[in-house]
């Protein structure tokens, strides 16, 4: 086997170290009746590596990622620079473990350190922590962490123009946990939150805002904040587009309590969602209720400089069901990913990527205009949400054409049936968006009828 | 960094924070953000919303500045790649560096989780066949890929316990776990509205039927149990203890951590589990990545299928495609479809290996921690003489009348060239040394890592300061981890900021 080294003759001289006749007899303490029903016999026997190449190859090519697509929505086509993954992927990054032993493991814990720092100045907030699962699960922790920080506040608001994937996480998060009220916050024409009326503020341990929001509206949170700030409510800003955050002002700046953002954007491939990365930043005096791990600078025997896991008595580790959360990872290698990236591109060629998307998605939008019309009138980064009559069959059309003409927002919002989220990214190009042009211009009576699945 | 920049140190260069590199102006990267022309920023963002401080705090250098800086922090870790990293209960082994190529086809890496579900069918097609492979083994008839991590998996399946229970109108507040259980086990039930009773195992390590059934009640929704538990030692109990749960009325969880040990040996399925989470990342085969990312899948029993999180995947004549129409489900627990990229490397292993090599793998991970245990257990006392299966557990008492510590200890293995074992876990056993050598390793590195183990126990007693000091040959030295948390700082800052 490929995997096991063992020889015959070494498998003799172990045993007879261990003083046991078989292998089969190390096992013998195991129940019979359970050793018996074990076996693996149905599975198919292995294959060399070869074999699974070939195996590997075809799945991948029933997969058809040649097509031009304008899909954002919580996930966006980036151009990831091959230093990037060649770094991160180096097997002294990949094949280590959790930090335990932080003098041989000083690789990883600087550069998660620098991730933080990065993480940190990104979305101009006082500390981040190491990394969450996801958005969606760092949305659903920063609001547990708002009721941990205003506990007598049964209640949390959600934007209902915030990603239906990051309300539906929270939601199922919520659950079991004492009580805790949930009220949608509706969306008004230009797209934007109608911020809640003093009287709910007053009631809720959050408001959470999408930043941009699904519909790729930039939110205003300076005045969230202030209306949130009033009543004593904490205000969250959610984003699924980090590279928004070069462009926009930050939630720091805006006066975010928490700030989470989907980190795949920065350097981490689509590879069919996930796996991506949970960006978690906050305010200074909210570090002890901080879920997840944390990583800082202190010194050796020798006075050098060095860093190690701090603060882990918040962990499940040490604090077990007292812990402010019981994740015990953080997605290490995709944080590792993240800062490569950051630091490749920097200040300027982060700025100008972002810049590149702004422009991209507005010129887009230009060339779209008499086809459709912009459904929502509020300011967007790379991604906006187009009214077109007829949205499915003309987005059917288009996909017998080979373009994914975005998003059919109906399946999301009964009331946007005829509306299609789109983005461009630096991926798209004048041709491209000729292309999409063209093929959402085409109302010839579809093809087929069947609707194609979506989740 | 003290040193003078540009000291060799066993080969390895110190190298300052990234953003310590920085110099106005450079970039690692290019982008013409007026490709396509387009308005500018300030032509459509009203200044309250834009970004204005031209991303302070972000470093600037050049690619060759990147390459250097992240190759060489890569090179002051201790990876499975570099050594033995026998960490007790984490399965550090062998991550197969094919895999790492194919997950990285553009097939899988560009696809974007929203397409129609028809173009997406290669990848449905592999997570389906993974799923099999893991209903297979774990005698369970359901599962959902989608949890991100163990614990994330522990989590979705509480969440089902208690949606069980609440559909049958009878919600319980009280989940049972064994002491040694891992933090995430208490934590994913707290998180769950549960309180939570630790049960103590006998002498022999073993958890006994007669103390689940003194602690059971009708409050009680589930009792967590690993199997083979954090000591190595199998449940030998774990039927009746079942029988006892389901009897009344509880659901019976058990956390796959120690999946390892079981592949051809006994299904979670028929010791009575409902619920059993994955780790990918331990037993089949993908990389820790110093913290993730890892892939938590959730099996469960007919019981609990309705409950299963959504999106589900189903066939039907036009291939595989995602439903929502599950109307007990728990919902979502994350974005999109799960760590898909995890599942392809986790897929690749096992079809790699097959039924054959899996049974092959258990029996050398328990060849080999007995193996190990055979050869220390006269110079370290084992926690418990109970046979154990993939991991032995040790504990520092006969260390005492030297000073010397299991922490000292795990930074001497440091200077010997391993990653130490896991230590002071499980909590039930005193000064806890936790090896787990998995079957990867040959049986030349055990005889090295043992006669590493023994010379520094023999060392405690002729040169104790030798030990206590350690390590000494690492690249820094042992760090004040009282003054980082009494002092935290968790960030580097902008001069201008500090």
């Amino acid at each position: 086997m490929r995997y096991t080294p063992h020889t015959a003759a070494e498998i003799d001289v172990m045993l007879r170290a261990v003083g046991a006749a078989s292998v089969d007899a190390l096992l013998a303490h195991v129940p019979e009746g359970l050793r018996q029903r074990a076996s693996l016999a149905s599975l198919p026997r292995g294959i060399d590596e070869r074999a699974l190449r070939t195996e590997l190859a075809s799945l991948a090519a029933r997969n058809r990622t040649e097509a031009l697509t304008f899909l954002g929505a919580g996930a966006y086509p980036h151009f990831i620079p091959a230093a990037v993954e060649q770094l991160a992927g180096r097997a002294e990054f990949a094949t280590a473990y959790t930090p335990y032993q932080p003098e041989v493991s000083q690789g990883t814990l600087q550069a998660t350190f620098e991730f933080q720092s990065a993480v940190a100045a990104l979305t101009g907030m006082e500390v981040a922590n190491a990394g969450m699962y996801d958005g969606a699960t760092a949305a659903a922790e920063a609001v547990l962490m708002t009721q941990r920080l205003r506990p007598n506040r049964p209640l949390v608001l959600l934007a209902r123009a915030l990603h239906p994937h990051y309300r539906e996480v929270i939601a199922t998060y919520l659950t079991g946990i004492a009580d805790i009220e949930s009220v949608e916050v509706p969306y008004g024409a230009d797209g934007r939150t109608v911020l809640p009326a003093a009287e709910l503020l007053r009631r809720a341990s959050c408001l959470v805002l999408g930043y941009p929001n699904v519909f790729g509206v930039v939110e205003d949170l300076t005045r969230a904040a202030a209306a949130a700030h009033a009543e004593d409510c904490l205000l969250v800003s959610a984003t699924g587009e980090a590279l928004a955050l070069a462009a926009l002002r930050t939630p720091g700046a805006a006066g975010v309590d928490i700030a989470i953002a989907e980190g795949q954007s920065l350097g981490l491939p689509l590879a069919y969602g996930g796996p991506g990365l949970g960006l978690f930043a906050s305010r200074e005096r909210f570090v002890r209720s901080l879920p997840g791990r944390l990583v800082g600078e202190t010194v050796d025997a020798r006075g050098e400089r060095g860093y190690v896991l701090t603060l882990a008595t918040r962990e499940q580790h040490i604090r077990r069901e007292r812990a402010t959360s019981n994740i015990c990872t953080n997605q290490g290698l995709c944080a590792v990913q993240v800062v490569v990236y950051l630091s490749l591109l920097g200040r300027r060629g982060l700025a100008n990527v972002a810049e590149r998307n702004l422009r991209g998605a507005h010129a887009l939008a230009e060339r779209l205009r008499g086809i459709g019309t912009l459904r929502f009138s509020g300011p967007y980064f790379n991604e906006f949400v187009l009214s077109i009559d007829g949205a499915r069959r003309r987005w059917q059309r288009a996909l017998a054409a080979g373009v994914v003409a975005g998003l059919p927002l109906g399946d999301w919002y009964p009331e946007l049936e005829d509306a299609l989220l789109l983005c461009a990214t630096e991926l798209h190009d004048a041709a491209a968006m000729e292309r999409l042009a063209a093929a959402l211009a085409n109302d010839l009576p579809p093809a087929a009828s069947r609707t194609e699945g979506h989740s | 960094m003290s040193l003078p920049a540009g000291v060799l140190r066993g080969g390895l260069l110190p190298e300052p924070l990234i953003f310590e590199r920085s110099t106005p102006g450079r970039t690692g990267a290019d982008c013409d953000p007026h490709e396509v022309g387009g308005p500018a920023p300030d032509a459509v963002l009203p200044a309250a919303l834009r970004r204005d401080d031209g991303l302070v705090g972000l470093p600037e250098v050049s690619e060759l500045d990147v390459v250097r800086h992240f190759t060489r922090l890569s090179q002051w870790n201790l990876s499975a790649a570099t050594t033995l990293y026998p960490l007790g209960s984490c399965t550090m082994k062998y991550n197969p560096l094919v895999n790492e190529a194919l997950v990285r086809a553009p097939g899988f890496a560009d696809l974007h989780p929203l397409l129609p579900d028809a173009w997406a069918q290669g990848t449905l097609e592999l997570m389906d066949r993974l799923a099999d492979f893991l209903r297979t083994v774990s005698g369970l008839p359901a599962i959902s890929l989608q949890p991100a991590a163990g614990a994330h998996g522990e989590l979705t399946g509480m969440k089902m316990v208690r949606a069980y229970h609440e559909d049958r109108g009878d919600p319980r507040n009280r989940v049972l776990i064994p002491a040694s259980a891992h933090g995430t086990n208490p934590a994913s039930a707290a998180l769950c509205g549960y309180t939570v009773t630790e049960l103590p195992a006998n002498q022999a390590g073993i958890l006994e039927v007669a103390t689940v059934r003194e602690h059971l009640g009708p409050d009680v929704a589930a009792m967590m149990v690993t199997n083979p538990n954090t000591i190595g030692l199998f449940e030998r109990d774990i039927q009746a203890i079942a029988e006892a749960v389901h009897a009344a009325g509880a659901l019976l969880y058990c956390d796959g951590a120690n999946m390892n040990a079981l592949l051809g040996v006994a299904k979670p399925g028929d010791m009575g589990a409902d619920v059993l989470q994955f780790n990918l990342h331990k037993t089949f085969s993908t990389p820790h990545g110093g913290g993730g990312p890892g892939a938590g899948p959730v099996a469960v029993s007919a019981r609990l299928e309705p409950y299963l999180p959504t999106p589900r995947l189903v066939r039907d004549a036009d291939g595989l495609r995602w439903s929502e129409d599950f109307p007990k489900s728990i919902g979502r627990v994350r974005s999109f479809h799960g760590n898909v990229g995890i599942l392809v490397r986790a897929y690749c292993y096992l079809r790699a290996l097959g039924g054959d090599g899996l049974v092959d793998v258990t029996a050398m991970a328990v060849l080999n921690a007995n193996y190990v245990r055979a050869r220390l257990a006269d110079v370290l006392p084992l926690a418990f003489p109970t046979p154990s299966l993939h991991e032995c557990v040790f504990s520092d008492r006969e260390l005492e009348a030297t000073g010397v510590r299991t922490l000292d200890l795990a930074k001497r293995l440091l200077d010997y060239g391993f990653f130490a074992p896991t230590i002071y876990f499980p909590l039930v056993v005193p000064g806890a040394i936790m090896i787990e050598p998995t079957e990867t390793e040959s049986k030349q590195t055990l005889d090295e890592f043992i006669a590493a183990v023994r010379a520094i126990v023999a060392e405690a007693d002729t040169a104790p300061e030798l030990v206590k000091e350690a390590p000494h040959s690492t690249f820094i030295g042992r760090l004040d981890e009282t003054r980082a948390a009494r002092r935290p700082i968790l960030r580097w800052q902008p001069a201008a900021a500090k």
